[in-house]
């Protein structure tokens, strides 16, 4: 990784502020891509280490997935569903417009 | 056969790989309790789970499960034992979480493969990439409001499996064969209801064009067919566009397509701009799905027959050709009717009644199997009465007739109207007397060497029978009589 | 009443039973001292009615005899966990306003066992940061000021529970942990703080920062106490997959037996350049104590524990950054709608609703995960975590449990910017490696800095065995005699 090491500049930041839908300010792109910058490098220390054959940890529980039976235990609470709604008509949210 | 293209400059091939979304037919949904029924009220069948609240956490329906590993069997694939829930992250309205939990890299189901009939009698293996489950989004509707879109998160946490051909398919009849066998499969096993205007299964094609043998092109992808008719026509338009395209200079761009059900064009998606960036890793609210082979074992033992199965015993064990089977097994209550109906009877006198006057008869009165006016005991009854020798052939017809027309037995409506079919010699001897009677210059002529005059005695006696002389022994007797 | 609030939770509990004094009298007191000690600015809203409410029931449950674990006791809740009715905003813009319609699995238990809610308590937005400063609501101040008065850090994220507990405004508190968001704001305010094993404690209906690393634990005066929470907030919940259902250790049983004969183990990684001399001396006194109980010293490796901060730092923000996608202003939460389409609806919202480091946290999570650097940061760290856990696994063969300083540091100063964000991270050095692994975790008060301050060890047991924790941590305890009190303290001295 060292070779092809991550250098974020500010079209980076861009492109991943619009996957995560944050719009950011012009003034704060560039102090954001040090920052990341800052905390990527850092992180490289990672590459010292030989991980050649060892298996990801996703999750530190013992067991394997517990399954549900399958009943209706739920639903019927569209009060609750839509109690903090910013905006709702005849049951359904709102939002602006979507295009396809 | 040859499904190449011909194109202004050459001919063409073309590559065509499916994914196929089916429901999973289950009470409650893919992580939450809520029930998967269609048609509630705007947001009655969601749980806060659904509706993605803070703190909520998906908890797996063990029914979903065995629905995919069941689809999995019916595929012939490799059940998985292992696999992994993954998160698939992307924003859109009528996607709560920001994410749909899906399966990425381990699949609950891996490689297989199913067999298609196309209309020439000919047979294609087409192979299966892989199945996974996955959630359904929530539904946005756009035509509401002039400057909003609203959005009701029912199916959202539906229980999906995605289907994924390999890129075998090669024309649009071809799909649409492997659309029509998925769907058959899928509802023998009871694992999706098949249902297409519900939108209980819905394909994405993925298309190309290439010069034979060279490498693939460049793909489109059509998303969101609800029809087979769709399906075949959406890869009819765009394989004309993509060629027409190529051979005018241009070039075919990667990207997602709509198809539009009107003018039966398809057309890029807007808003789409961004190159897919997904970003999935492990769901950590979820762990390894894991199970063991004995639960596949116990799931495959309990399996129903499935189509190409019953198919083999039609054709090997009663005799049926290949093509009356494969109609009557496209449906597993075709298949389910025939059985009745052909128990302990003449199984290809059966088939042939279900597929020309049954299925016809239907057709005429726009009606579907399952409200048919005659029973599967029934049609056996009329095949049986026809097998002994009670009615001809040319009479059950107006039994069956009657027998729509009212929904009552053969037995009684032949017994009513005293169609029971002449046996009796003598009977029958009296009417080819008078017919010969009638007809002397004829008989003079026949014996005089027209041998084709032989039909028209059979005419005139079966006539004046009206039609119930058994026609067997009419000829017979005509033979001798003439002899 | 202030003599009320010197009650510990048990004592409290006693005198309840006893009928020296109703929980409404005690309710009432802590009102009155959430009140006294809101300059701290622990609390982001309080629930009065609805605490009287339940102190009334909890005296009518004593007058019946049929009093729960927790009967009466005023509790405050850190404000990531869901509370019925009661607005719950992880401290962050974008939850303002929310009222969530359900109750999680955790406060749930408490109030089934009787706990009376006073509030919701302050803390970092979504959990994320070390000094609960980036809490939509302004900093939670520690009850202990510096020389010369200067406002500290409560610490992060739990700094408003941690603060609560030590300033007496709360007789416990639940908090959350991902990277030691209990533990080094209990050393922080001089208090205890515990995060149990992995999945000890429902997640459902907590407000998600990282989800393979969040776990609630409880903040309390003394280790009892700690262990009378936990046994209350602990579950097998059928809700959260990732929920353990192994059953609970016979805690009390083993901090009656004490240490003697226990192995504890000393890792040596865990001696960091720069620390402060205190807490070196601090860490030494520790080994010490438990070696006068009766226990075994070991010297241990950690090898992997430099590596537990970048892995970490990979992983929550990761984690996070799919955790927070829900909030689109869509279905609750702050809504901005400007510039007409869904995505400006979308961008705009978020930006203006989340908080710097927060959008730092997206943003490097959603760089991490994306693709091309998926498997050079995301699947590197999930190995590398592997490896730390296996450190532990190899540790756990040898010795019990685990003898390290809780934090680098004592408490620091409020408001001093930091230039550089992984400066800040680094406060989590000794408090991540529990959570990557998935073991429990506890948090001492032992003694003193120069300055006065408090300083914590740190006990870490094997998974599941929380137990073996809470004996070494009652023996720290009694060894050490911590006894200092905050000057900002409700009913206090100064």
């Amino acid at each position: 990784m060292s070779a092809d090491k991550a250098i974020v500049d500010t079209a980076t930041v861009e492109k991943i502020a619009r996957l995560a839908r944050i719009r950011l300010a012009e003034e704060r792109k560039e102090p954001i891509a040090q920052d990341l910058n800052r905390i990527l490098s850092w992180i490289e220390e990672l590459n010292e280490v030989d991980t050649d054959g060892v298996e990801p940890l996703a999750s530190v529980t013992g067991h394997s997935l517990p399954l549900r039976k399958d009943e209706i235990t739920d639903g019927d609470v569209q009060g609750k569903v839509l109690a903090n709604a910013p905006e709702e008509a005849s049951g359904f949210f709102v939002v602006p417009k979507v295009v396809e | 056969m040859s499904n190449l293209i011909q194109g202004r400059t050459g001919e063409w091939e073309v590559v065509i790989g499916m994914e196929v979304h089916a429901q999973v037919s289950s009470q409650s949904k893919l992580f939450s309790g809520a029930p998967t029924q269609f048609g509630a009220d705007p947001n009655q069948n969601v749980s806060l789970v659904d509706a993605a609240m803070p703190g909520m956490l998906p908890v797996i329906n063990e029914e979903c499960v065995k629905q995919a590993i069941r689809t999995g069997l019916g595929l012939n694939a490799k059940i998985n034992c292992y696999s992994v829930f993954d998160r698939k992250n992307y924003f859109y309205a009528d996607l709560p979480q920001g994410y749909q939990i899906s399966q990425f890299k381990y699949p609950i189901v891996g490689e297989g493969a199913i067999v298609i009939d196309l209309k020439d009698g000919s047979s294609v293996e087409i192979g299966v990439e892989r199945l996974h489950l996955e959630q359904d989004a929530g539904k946005s509707m756009h035509d509401q409001h002039p400057s909003k879109s609203y959005i009701d998160l029912n199916r959202s946490g539906v229980a999906l499996m995605e289907i994924v051909s390999k890129p075998d398919l090669r024309s649009a009849e071809q799909a649409g064969a492997y659309m029509k066998k998925v769907r058959s499969i899928v509802r023998y096993l009871g694992t999706c209801d098949g249902n297409m205007e519900e939108g209980s299964m819905r394909a994405d094609v993925n298309v190309s064009v290439r010069r034979p043998g060279e490498e693939l092109g460049t793909r489109t992808e059509t998303k969101n067919l609800n029809s087979v008719r769709f399906i075949m026509a959406a890869i009819d338009y765009e394989v004309q566009r993509q060629i027409e395209l190529i051979e005018d200079g241009g070039e075919i761009t990667q990207e997602t397509r709509l198809f539009d059900t009107n003018t039966g064009a398809t057309r890029a998606m807007r808003g789409k701009e961004d190159a897919h960036d997904y970003r999935y890793f492990p769901d950590p609210d979820l762990l390894p799905l894991e199970f063991s082979q004995s639960l596949v074992d116990e799931l495959a033992a309990e399996l129903p027959e499935l189509p190409d199965q019953i198919r083999e015993r039609m054709v090997g064990e009663y005799g049926l050709s290949s093509y009356d089977a494969a109609v009557l097994t496209e449906e597993r209550e075709t298949a389910a009717f025939y059985e009745a109906a052909a128990k302990d009877q003449d199984k290809k006198l059966v088939a042939n009644w279900m597929s020309v006057e049954l299925f016809g008869a239907l057709n005429k009165a726009g009606k579907s199997l399952a409200d048919s006016p005659v029973s599967p005991a029934q049609l056996g009854g009329l095949v049986a009465l026809i097998s002994d020798g009670t009615i001809s052939g040319r009479i059950a017809k107006d039994v069956f007739a009657d027998m729509f027309e009212t929904g009552r037995d053969a037995a009684d409506i032949i017994e009513e109207k005293g169609l029971k079919q002449v046996s009796d010699t003598g009977a029958i001897e009296a009417l080819i007397d008078q017919v010969l009677a009638d007809n002397q210059d004829k008989v003079d002529e026949y014996r005089g060497g027209k041998d084709k005059l032989f039909g028209f005695f059979v005419g005139q006696t079966m006539k004046l029978s009206k039609g119930q002389a058994n026609p067997a022994m009419v000829n017979d007797l005509l033979k001798s009589k003439l002899g | 009443m202030s003599n009320l609030l010197d009650l510990t939770a048990l004592q409290a509990r006693q005198g309840l039973e006893k009928g020296d004094f109703t929980s409404v009298e005690l309710t009432n007191a802590y009102l009155a001292a959430a009140q006294e000690t809101k300059g701290l600015n622990n609390y982001v809203a309080m629930t009065e009615a609805r605490a009287l409410e339940m102190a009334a029931a909890s005296d009518a449950k004593y007058a019946a005899g049929n009093a729960g674990a927790l009967e009466g006791l005023p509790i405050g809740v850190k404000d990531l966990f869901a509370t019925n009715g009661v607005p719950t905003t992880a401290c962050s813009a974008i939850l303002k306003n929310f009222v969530p319609q359900y109750e999680s699995t955790v406060t749930s238990n408490l109030w089934a066992d009787g706990g009376v809610m006073l509030g919701k308590l302050n803390c970092d937005e979504f959990a994320m940061g070390s000094a609960n400063e980036t809490s939509v609501f302004g900093p939670a101040v520690n009850p202990y000021s510096a020389v010369g008065g200067a406002d500290l850090a409560a610490g992060g994220s739990s700094g408003g529970s941690a603060s609560s507990v030590a300033a007496r405004s709360s007789i416990m508190a639940t908090g959350t942990d991902t990277g030691g968001s209990i533990r080094q704001p209990a050393a922080f305010c001089g208090i205890v703080g515990m995060k149990p094993t992995y999945g000890r404690c429902s997640r459902w209906g907590v407000v998600a920062f990282a989800s393979s690393l969040d776990q609630a634990g409880p903040f309390t005066r003394d280790v009892d106490d700690s262990a009378l929470m936990f046994k209350s907030m602990a579950s097998a919940d059928p809700k959260d997959s990732t929920s353990a259902h192994q059953p609970l250790p016979d805690i009390d049983g083993a901090m009656a037996a004490g240490v003697k004969g226990m192995k504890i183990g000393i890792p040596s990684e865990y001696q960091m350049d720069g620390m402060d001399e205190t807490i070196i001396k601090l860490w030494q006194d520790g080994q010490a104590w438990l070696k006068d109980a009766g226990a075994e010293l070991v010297e241990i490796s950690l090898p992997h524990t430099k590596y537990a901060l970048p892995v970490y730092y990979i992983i929550a923000p990761a984690e996070a950054s799919s955790n927070l996608a829900r909030y689109d202003g869509v279905r609750y939460g702050n809504r901005i709608e400007e510039g007409g389409s869904l995505d400006d609806m979308y961008e705009i919202t978020r930006a203006a609703g989340f908080g710097d480091e927060v959008q730092r946290r997206i943003l490097i999570g959603t760089y991490a995960l994306s693709a091309g650097y998926y498997d050079a940061y995301y699947l590197k760290a999930q190995k590398v975590r592997r490896l730390i856990r296996n450190d532990f696994d190899e540790a756990f063969k040898q010795v019990d449990a685990i003898l390290t300083p809780a934090t680098p540091s004592a408490a620091f100063p409020l408001g001093v910017k930091q230039a550089d964000p992984v400066t800040m991270y680094l406060n989590d050095v000794f408090t991540v490696p529990a959570n990557l692994a998935g073991i429990p975790g506890m948090s001492v008060p032992a003694g003193v800095n120069g300055d006065g301050l408090p300083l914590g060890l740190q006990i870490l047991s094997g998974a599941f065995a929380e137990d073996k924790m809470y004996a070494v941590a009652k023996q720290i305890e009694q060894s050490a005699g911590f006894s200092e009190v905050p000057s900002r303290m409700a009913g206090g001295a100064s």
